[in-house]
């Protein structure tokens, strides 16, 4: 009879209440892994969302242009840049854009917009406004001299589908840029900053408009998995072709998504707090009450000539071994039920229209990694032995002869 | 050498503000192999002077000393070595580990004192066997009579060969035949190991089994008979 099995039957007294423990530790440990994959899936699908809506998973850009976007800052052979990430492992597609402000006129109304050259083919691979279109059609290189509008902003301008918008601004030059281009398509991306200032145009008659002589303003890139942004990037950034221009990732571009989201993680860690706090009172309640009832029975270990410390050891044995069974079947169950929803989606129900609009699909797919499948099993671990110390400790207070009274 | 010495020892309880001497000044002498009762009523300090013999629990004065080595110099480790090497326990409740069988509440101590495996069960059973228990290995406490229950705890106190088996009214639970077996039985292990036995009873069956007996009253030794 070693201490382990001494350990095991001590377990087993009270089968129910064991069980009920381990219950309880299991299914925090699969609402964690479960909850933490569904967050992290939601994260990375609004981040998706907002990349493919506006920046990218990661852009190539003049220094200082993000901060400060003037029309000279240029990244000037974007073909080199384009090539080169085009063939970096892990780049899933690359589009160059140019961009800069200019007024845009119709027969009765006149807007400061933000207009972009795009190349429509590439543009369809790494955006999702080619699909948001809600009148007419999207950009095509067989008609030049069209834009997309944003639909509050043709709204502002009374304009739609087949008439016409003047714009006017200032090229690379310095010169007087002045056109005359037709309203092929209306966009509604839900973001209204986008929808009432953006217009796109095709980069060629934006480069002639412009006199940009080939130049853009961004080179932008949609990578195959999100987690791999922060290491792309830094490899990047190491390129000597690169060097003279910076690159930046999304949440350099959109820090207040980042900010969105860890507001959001942290009242999920608040509740994943009480759910954990909850799960140690009841691990308290367990072992309290197997101190409380064996104290007699640890009393008359002690006289025998057994250590308080081997009792302790016992003791915590015992919490081990409820808290690894119920940790690990609560990874188990986790994990699995992730897994399924992670191909068959959750779905957003009557947010799914509204999710449509902004790019987003209309289910949410939790994501198991291991962050999410260790971090809360992990923390339930710590804290349950943590709490099971608590009582174990009181054993080397007992005086046998004083815990042999006990009833 | 004295098996144990017990030199004006005193205890003291405190109940609220109330303080009560369970014990006054109490000194005592049991040499090796003796089988002494220690007589009294209820509240005489019987129990309390076995518990302080046996290093459960620590005198308010006065010194006692087992096989020569004085308590008062010796860390609660050391007593707890103390007590499972040297001293054995029989209680009034038995006392057993309700989740181990008979075999394995015996072989526990030998578990606590490093022997292996092989050994801790020849000598298990062996004792078991002793106390009349050959077919109750694998029971569990619960399973078992109040007097084999007791059987294990003698067999339990026994099996390490300690030098002094404490037994605090190990007959109070038991019918009068149960009870006279199991004297019957620790008779014989003193006789034939020459272990020294110390009871704490008020049982006159246990008395009249003693060869020497130490009579106690309100926390004093009232009268000391050694049979002839």
């Amino acid at each position: 009879m070693n201490d382990l099995s001494l350990a095991w039957r001590n377990i087993w007294r009270h089968p129910r209440r064991s069980i009920l423990t381990m219950m309880a530790i299991g299914f925090a440990a699969m609402l964690l892994v479960f909850m933490l994959s569904f967050q992290f899936g939601s994260y990375e699908s609004m981040i998706n969302a907002s990349v493919k809506l506006a920046t990218g998973h990661l852009q190539v850009q003049g220094k200082g242009y993000n901060t400060k976007p003037e029309m000279r800052n240029v990244v000037p052979t974007p073909k080199a840049i384009m090539d080169k990430l085009s063939k970096t492992q892990g780049v899933d597609s690359v589009t160059p854009r140019a961009q800069t402000f200019v007024l845009a006129s119709s027969d009765t109304r006149i807007r400061g917009v933000l207009v972009t050259g795009v190349d429509p083919e590439r543009e369809k691979e790494v955006f999702t406004i080619p699909s948001l279109i809600r009148n007419g059609d999207y950009l095509s290189d067989k008609a030049p001299n069209t834009v997309i509008v944003g639909a509050l902003l043709a709204k502002r301008l009374n304009t739609g589908v087949g008439k016409e918008l003047t714009l006017l601004g200032q090229s690379f030059d310095g010169s007087i840029a002045a056109t005359v281009v037709t309203v092929r398509g209306i966009f509604k991306s839900g973001i209204d900053a986008v929808d009432r200032a953006a217009i796109q145009m095709l980069l060629t008659d934006f480069d002639d408009l412009f006199v940009m002589n080939g130049a853009v303003h961004t080179v932008v890139a949609i990578i195959d998995e999100l987690s791999q942004t922060a290491p792309l990037k830094a490899a990047l950034e190491k390129d000597p072709l690169l060097k003279p221009l910076a690159v930046l990732d999304w949440i350099d571009l959109t820090p207040g998504l980042k900010q969105s989201i860890q507001m959001d993680l942290v009242g999920g860690i608040i509740m994943y707090g009480i759910l954990i706090i909850v799960v140690a009172f009841s691990i308290l309640n367990t072992f309290l009450m197997a101190v409380f009832e064996r104290t007699r029975e640890f009393g008359v270990m002690m006289a025998i000539g057994t250590t308080p410390r081997r009792l302790v050891k016992v003791m915590l044995m015992e919490s081990m071994f409820m808290t690894g069974v119920g940790i690990l079947a609560g990874m188990v169950t986790g994990a699995l039920l992730t897994v399924y929803f992670s191909h068959a989606g959750i779905s957003m129900g009557g947010a799914t229209d509204l999710m449509a609009q902004y790019g987003m699909s209309g289910r949410l797919y939790p994501r198991l990694s291991l962050l999410s499948l260790l971090v809360g099993p992990t923390i339930i671990g710590v804290v349950t032995f943590l709490t099971a110390l608590f009582p174990a400790l009181k054993i080397p207070h007992l005086k046998p002869v004083d815990a042999m009274k006990a009833v | 050498m004295s098996a144990v010495t017990a030199r004006d020892v005193s205890k003291i309880y405190t109940q609220g503000d109330v303080k009560v001497t369970a014990l006054g000044k109490v000194s005592l002498t049991v040499e090796t192999g003796e089988f002494v009762a220690l007589a009294g009523p209820s509240g005489s300090g019987k129990t309390t002077l076995l518990n302080l013999i046996g290093g459960l629990d620590t005198p308010d004065g006065g010194e006692v000393t087992v096989n020569g080595m004085a308590f008062s110099t010796m860390s609660s480790g050391d007593l707890a070595e103390l007590r499972l090497t040297q001293i054995g326990f029989v209680f009034q409740s038995y006392n057993l580990i309700p989740v181990l069988t008979a075999e394995e509440n015996v072989a526990y101590i030998l578990r606590l004192q490093g022997v292996g495996k092989k050994e801790r069960q020849e000598r298990a059973r062996a004792i078991l066997n002793d106390v009349g228990l050959e077919d109750k290995y694998d029971r569990k406490p619960s399973q078992l009579s109040g007097g084999q229950q007791q059987r294990v705890a003698v067999a339990r106190a026994l099996v390490s060969n300690p030098a002094i088996i404490l037994a605090d009214e190990p007959t109070a639970n038991l019918d009068s035949k149960t009870g006279d077996s199991l004297l019957q039985m620790m008779r014989e292990m003193n006789q034939k190991h020459h272990v020294t036995f110390i009871f704490s009873t008020h049982d006159a069956m246990v008395m009249e089994a003693a060869k020497r007996i130490v009579s106690m009253k309100d926390g004093q030794i009232v009268a000391d008979k050694t049979k002839c």
